[in-house]
Parts: structure tokens; C-alpha cells; sequence
């Protein structure tokens, strides 16, 4: 793969929350790029840090946040130090974010079809009637049936997944050079989710927009991502391609994660949940914060923390189960199916096979 | 054999429009039939605005609707009267939300948001008793009593769904209609969230109205599956038959879209695309057996060629 250029590149973020309990530590040094015209998909436990970490490259975050270190280079310029008035310029224009929760974001006082017309108007200059006739094109392009006849309509006079689609029309409107979504297919059906991804993959491919994705949905993440970075507990733990990450993951937690999937074919009986919680980060753990809950765990994971090792030339992972001197592990079986499929993929001889049936 | 089983919600051409006259008059919910049986759980799928969420919004009174009844536990919804009647029928049946944002108070501590029924219908012995209760409520949810005395917007999405159904556990509801209650938590919670919902289910009996649109989730959490669009529910089955051999052309494209966690398969997806104009050709339609406890909506003579795909696939014979 050759390598495009970096658009942002996070280095060595800490982001804490100042609280009545104390400082939750959520962002506990975050490194990571995003290139010109990739999907970068951001994965991991509730509470990761995935909505905080791509909120600060909006800056976005709440006023108790408090950024203790790092940089995030956009353009050759830290976004950290920038002024809110510089922010304004590039929020929504260069940067723009589909929130996790659609009401928040809409305005409920205003007409859906300004709400949409209002970017252009703010950025680029568009008079109203060009800026509304844009937003309608806008409607059409998400989706939204009838769009003529709900223009004028407010956001409570339409569904849970309408108002994402919304959403979506005003954040694309501008044609961002980068685009956050956070969970931005969550509150949709199937259909029509399939449907977004392919209008998101399709304005990348047009103005190569780069694209940071984060979703529960595993399913999404394989179709839509090129790269994956896996959080836990306010740290990355592992990235690579995505095949990488599917087919060849290494961390522990990655492993929960793709285990605790129902598959089509799972019966009944209990799916493969992550034991315990999070922990708590007012107060995080020493050394792999994983350890409480993982099966893999050995002495010095709670002891020191483990350092990114080399898997491959695109693929990092933060376990010490890749030090030269850990002891050989075997992973559950569904990873141990996942790696067998890794190395056929491998051979470059052989053909490679059409997908399963879905069965 | 579900027949033999206590139906304890009874749905009969239901009718929900809202505007009604008016130039944007919606039919959200439109002539929908449907059983409940205790102990199992309904799963309810189908595009964004076919009406779930209506359903079961209409199902927990919050709506008068438009005509058809709501038998629930033997009862009339829309013949309860007086506070006594709605507060015991409020206890039985209980809602999770769809959006973990909108449905917590931020004004309330957790404590008090999970404690809201046990307040509310007298629970709890003492204050001690109270705040036992709600710990065990947060510990079952996966979230610890160190967070009971912070706000809501001190958690993230998921975490903020977690408290919306300790909440719901709080009154040991029968029943309980969870509207999409896992997709805003992380693939390791769902599970644990599923995993614990069967394991109430079994031990407190429990039913559940699941409502989402995660197709390989609700196949696996559901005993039957209902499947919505445009207000009206086009199959109903066995969610192993649904999921594998689906009857109507709706389910067929519904299911090819599901999402799969694997790369390689992701980049030969073939989607069914689906023409809705049969569906909208104004014909006379009801819920028809087609293979035993599996309906499809259809008019007399589509019959003859749903009966023939139940064959193909080995449904009937
Ligand atoms: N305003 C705030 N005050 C205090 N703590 C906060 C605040 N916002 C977020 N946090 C904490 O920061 C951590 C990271 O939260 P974040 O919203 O980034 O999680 P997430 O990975 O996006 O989770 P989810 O998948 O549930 O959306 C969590 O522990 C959360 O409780
Ligand atoms: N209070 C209301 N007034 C007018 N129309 C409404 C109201 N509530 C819902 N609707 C409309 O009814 C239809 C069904 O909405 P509903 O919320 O039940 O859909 P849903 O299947 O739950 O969708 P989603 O998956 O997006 O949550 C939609 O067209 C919606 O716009
Ligand atoms: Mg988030
Ligand atoms: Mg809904």
C-alpha cells in the first residue's frame, strides 16, 4: 500500500474531565493519523474515549474538559491552539461531524430545510435560495422521501433514523475534507444504513474526503474501513488494515470483541460477552488495563504497560503477549478461525475463494 | 407449541394515524395484527419510520388509537380507568427508549433516575433498602455504585442505555417493550445486555417486545420475528425461519443487507434490491398461515405463491 499524505495527525493526547468525584482520565496519550481519502474506523468499549477523542479534533469538548498534553496537526497547525473564532472557520467547512445523537445537533425551533441551507450560507457564501435548493438536492441525495413537501418540516415531525439522515445532509453539504461520524448509522435500519454507507463511500471517491468512522457495528466496520483502530480505556490498543484487525487480530481486547459477535449461524445458549466492567478511569489501572478482564492476562500486565509492538509494517498492537518472551497463547476459537483465514488470504498463489454463504 | 401457551398480548388491526384529516396525515402504524406469548420474546424489525416505535408506544398507552384493540394480560389498554387500574398496568409493562439522551432527566442523579419506579409504586422498605436496590440494579447492568451519585451527562451512550434499563428492571415489570435498546452500547455490552435480558427473562419470566433493526442480534435474542414497513406487518415467524427463509421479498432484502464482520465477505455483498410497488397496489390483504406459525400479509391470490416458496424452502409440505 503506498502511502497517501497525512491530513491530521494526533500525537501523545491526554484529555481529562474535571468532575465532583475527581479528574477522569478519559484520553491517556492517543496517537494516530488519518489520511487524505481513507476510512479510518474507531472501535472499542463504551466509554473508550471514541466520541471525546474525535470531539477535540472539532474542538468540541465539554467545559470541564481540559486537554493536559499532545498535538493535533491539521494543515500544519495545532488545532489545540487554536482560537473558538478560528474554529468556527474550519468547523462544519473543512471539518465537519454527524453527531451520535441526532437531537442534539438539530435545532428543534428551526426548519429542517434551513438547518441544512445554513452552512452554505455561513461558508461559502450562498444566497438563501441557492442554499435552500442545495439542501434539497441534499435531502434527495440521504434519502429522505418526498423531500419537496418536508423541506419546511421541523426535526420532531420525523422518525428516529429520518432525523440521522438529516443530520448526515447537513454535515456533507459543505464537502468537508474530513468527515467525523460518530455512530452515524446507529438509529437506522439496514436498508437505508446500507444506503448512507454507499452515498459516504461515494463522496469520498468524488472530493476524496477522509473519512474517521466510529461504530459499534462490526459488520459496518468491515465494509467500510481501510484502516481500524481498536480503544480501550482511553488508549489505543491495536490498529492495522482492516483485514488485519478482522482476520489477524493480536490484543486480547480485539479478541473479546470480535468473539462477543452473534454470528448467523449462533444458537442459543450465551454469547461470548466480556466479563466485568470498564474500569474506572478516575483512577485507571497500572499496566494493561485490560488485565482485570482478560483470560491472556500475565503478571506484567498489571505491573507496566505495554508498549506498541510490530506486528507488521500497518499493523501495531499494545500487548505484552507479543513480547519475544511471552509464553505462546492459543485465542478463542472463532480467532483462531479468523487467523486460519488470514493465512490462506496470505498466499498471493492461490485464487481467493468467494465469500460464504450468508447462511 | 406456542398455541398452548398464555397469550398475554393480544394485537387486533391495530390503527395508529396521527393528523388525521389533515393534509399530513401519517399512517404510522396501519391495520397491524399480531400475538405476544409469555415468556418469549417478539421481535419487531423494519425501516426507519415503518411505525416500531409507534407500535409500542401505542401498546403502553401513550397514544389513543385510532381504532383496534390492545388486549394486554386479559385486559382492554383502552378500557382502564382510574389512577389504580393505569398505576398497576404502568408496574406490569415497562419501555426502555430508543434514545439513552433524550429519556434520562439530566437533572437526576442516577440514583434517582433507577429509583424513579421504586419510588413511585413504594418498593423499597427504607432508605437503606432504596439504595441496596439501585446498586444491584447498576451492578446487573454492568455499571458500579460509585456511579450512582453522578448526572447523566457524565456518561457516555452506552452507559447512559445501561441506566435507562436498570430504570426499567426496577419494578419487576412481566413485560417489557425495549426500543432498540443495545445500539447505542458496544458490541461486548450488547452481548452482556442480551445475556442478561435472557437470563431475567428465564428466571422472572419475562417478555419482551424487542424492537432494533440489528437483524443478526434479534435473530438471536428473539423466538419469533415480526417484520414492519410502511405501518404494516409483512411476516411473522419463527425468527431461525424468518432469518433463513424469508417469505416476503421485503424480508429478503432487509436480511441481504445485515451487515457481516468480515472484510472479505463485505466486498462481495450482493444486496436484493426490493420493489415496493406490489405491496402498495391497493389490494385487500391479511395475515395468512402460511407454514404452520409462519404468516405473511397477502391477498387470496398471492397465496398459491407464498405457499410455494414455504415448500421450496421446506416449511410445508
Ligand atoms: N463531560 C464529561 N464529564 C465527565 N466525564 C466525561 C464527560 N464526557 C465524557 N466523559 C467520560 O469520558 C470517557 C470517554 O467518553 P466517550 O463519550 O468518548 O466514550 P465513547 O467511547 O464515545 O463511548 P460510547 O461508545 O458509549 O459512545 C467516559 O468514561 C465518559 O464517562
Ligand atoms: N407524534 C408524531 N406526529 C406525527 N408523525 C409522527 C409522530 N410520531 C411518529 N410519526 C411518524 O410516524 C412514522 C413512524 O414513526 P416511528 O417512530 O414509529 O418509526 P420507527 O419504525 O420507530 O423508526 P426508527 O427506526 O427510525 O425509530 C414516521 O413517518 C414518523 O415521522
Ligand atoms: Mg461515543
Ligand atoms: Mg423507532
Amino acid at each position: 500500500m503506498d502511502q497517501a499524505e497525512n491530513i491530521i495527525e494526533v500525537r501523545n493526547l491526554k484529555i481529562d474531565f474535571h468532575t465532583y468525584a475527581g479528574e477522569v482520565k478519559a484520553i491517556r496519550d492517543v496517537s494516530f493519523d488519518l489520511r487524505k481519502g481513507e476510512t479510518l474506523a474507531i472501535v472499542g468499549e463504551s466509554g473508550s474515549g471514541k466520541s471525546v477523542t474525535t470531539r477535540s479534533l472539532m474542538g468540541l469538548l465539554a467545559p470541564n474538559a481540559e486537554i493536559k498534553g499532545g498535538s493535533i496537526m491539521f494543515h500544519g497547525e495545532d488545532i489545540i491552539k487554536k482560537s473558538e473564532k478560528d474554529m468556527q472557520h474550519i468547523r462544519g467547512k473543512d471539518i465537519a461531524m454527524i453527531f451520535q445523537d441526532p437531537m442534539t445537533s438539530l435545532d428543534p425551533t428551526m426548519r429542517i430545510g434551513m438547518q441544512i441551507a445554513e452552512p452554505l450560507m455561513k461558508h461559502k457564501g450562498l444566497k438563501k435560495k441557492e442554499a435552500i435548493a442545495q439542501a434539497l438536492e441534499m435531502l434527495k441525495l440521504v434519502g429522505i422521501t418526498d423531500p419537496e413537501g418536508r423541506i419546511n418540516d421541523y426535526p420532531y415531525q420525523f422518525s428516529g433514523g429520518m432525523r440521522q439522515r438529516i443530520v448526515i445532509a447537513i454535515a456533507l453539504v459543505c464537502y468537508p475534507e474530513v468527515l467525523i461520524a460518530d455512530e452515524p448509522t446507529t438509529a437506522l435500519d439496514v436498508t437505508i444504513q446500507a444506503q448512507i454507507l454507499d452515498l459516504m463511500k461515494d463522496l469520498q471517491n468524488r472530493i476524496n474526503t477522509s473519512i474517521i468512522f466510529i461504530t459499534h457495528d462490526l459488520g459496518v466496520v468491515a465494509g467500510m474501513a481501510d484502516r481500524v483502530a481498536v480503544m480501550y480505556a482511553g488508549k489505543i490498543v491495536e490498529y492495522g488494515t482492516v483485514d488485519e484487525i478482522f482476520f489477524n487480530p493480536q490484543h486480547p481486547y480485539t479478541w473479546g470483541l470480535l468473539n462477543s459477535m452473534p454470528t448467523l449461524d449462533t444458537a442459543s445458549g450465551s454469547l461470548s460477552a466480556i466479563p466485568g466492567t470498564p474500569p474506572d478511569l478516575l483512577d485507571p489501572p497500572v499496566g494493561d488495563a485490560f488485565a482485570a478482564r482478560s483470560d491472556y492476562a500475565m503478571k506484567i500486565d498489571t505491573e507496566q504497560e505495554p508498549p506498541f509492538f510490530k506486528v507488521s509494517d500497518t499493523h501495531y498492537a499494545a500487548t505484552w503477549l507479543l513480547h519475544p518472551d511471552a509464553p505462546k497463547v492459543t485465542p478463542p476459537a472463532e480467532i483462531v478461525r479468523r487467523q486460519k483465514k488470514f493465512a490462506a488470504m496470505q498466499k498471493p498463489a492461490s485464487p481467493v475463494k468467494p465469500a460464504a454463504a450468508k447462511e | 407449541m406456542p398455541d398452548e401457551r398464555k397469550k398475554i398480548l393480544e394485537v387486533r388491526h391495530l390503527k395508529q394515524y396521527f393528523n388525521v384529516g389533515k393534509r399530513d396525515e401519517v399512517r404510522a402504524v396501519d391495520d397491524v395484527t399480531f400475538d405476544i406469548y409469555e415468556g418469549e420474546t417478539f421481535g419487531l424489525v423494519g425501516e426507519s419510520g415503518s411505525g416500531k416505535t409507534t407500535a409500542g408506544r401505542s401498546i403502553i398507552h401513550l397514544y389513543e388509537p385510532t381504532s383496534g384493540t390492545i388486549i394486554f394480560d386479559g385486559q382492554d389498554v383502552s378500557k382502564l380507568h382510574g389512577k389504580a387500574q393505569m398505576h398497576a398496568f404502568r408496574r406490569k409493562i415497562q419501555m426502555i427508549f430508543q434514545d439513552p439522551y433524550a429519556s434520562l432527566n439530566p437533572r437526576m442523579k442516577v440514583k434517582d433516575i433507577v429509583a424513579e419506579g421504586i419510588d413511585i409504586h413504594g418498593l423499597a422498605k427504607d432508605d437503606a433498602d432504596r439504595t441496596k436496590q439501585v446498586e444491584d440494579l447498576l451492578e446487573t447492568v454492568g455499571l458500579n455504585k460509585d456511579h450512582s451519585s453522578r448526572y447523566p451527562h457524565e456518561f457516555s451512550g452506552g452507559q447512559r442505555q445501561r441506566i435507562g434499563i436498570a430504570r426499567a428492571l426496577a419494578v419487576e415489570p412481566k413485560f417489557i417493550i425495549a426500543d432498540e435498546p443495545i445500539s447505542a452500547l458496544d458490541v461486548s455490552i450488547q452481548a452482556q445486555v442480551v445475556n442478561l435480558m435472557k437470563e431475567l427473562q428465564i428466571k422472572q419470566n419475562l417478555t419482551y417486545l424487542f424492537i432494533a433493526h440489528d437483524l443478526s442480534m434479534v435473530k438471536y435474542i428473539s423466538d419469533r420475528i415480526g417484520v414492519m414497513h410502511y405501518g404494516k406487518i409483512l411476516e411473522i415467524g419463527p425468527a431461525d425461519e424468518v432469518y433463513n427463509h424469508p417469505l416476503h421479498d421485503y424480508t429478503k432484502s432487509l436480511i441481504s443487507a445485515v451487515p457481516v464482520p468480515d472484510p472479505e465477505f463485505e466486498r462481495n455483498r450482493i444486496q436484493v434490491p426490493y420493489d415496493s410497488s406490489n405491496e402498495l397496489a391497493d389490494k385487500k390483504r391479511r395475515m395468512v398461515e402460511i407454514a404452520p406459525g409462519h404468516f405473511v400479509r397477502c391477498s387470496e391470490d398471492e397465496v398459491a405463491m407464498y405457499t410455494q416458496r414455504a415448500v421450496d424452502a421446506g416449511l410445508t409440505t
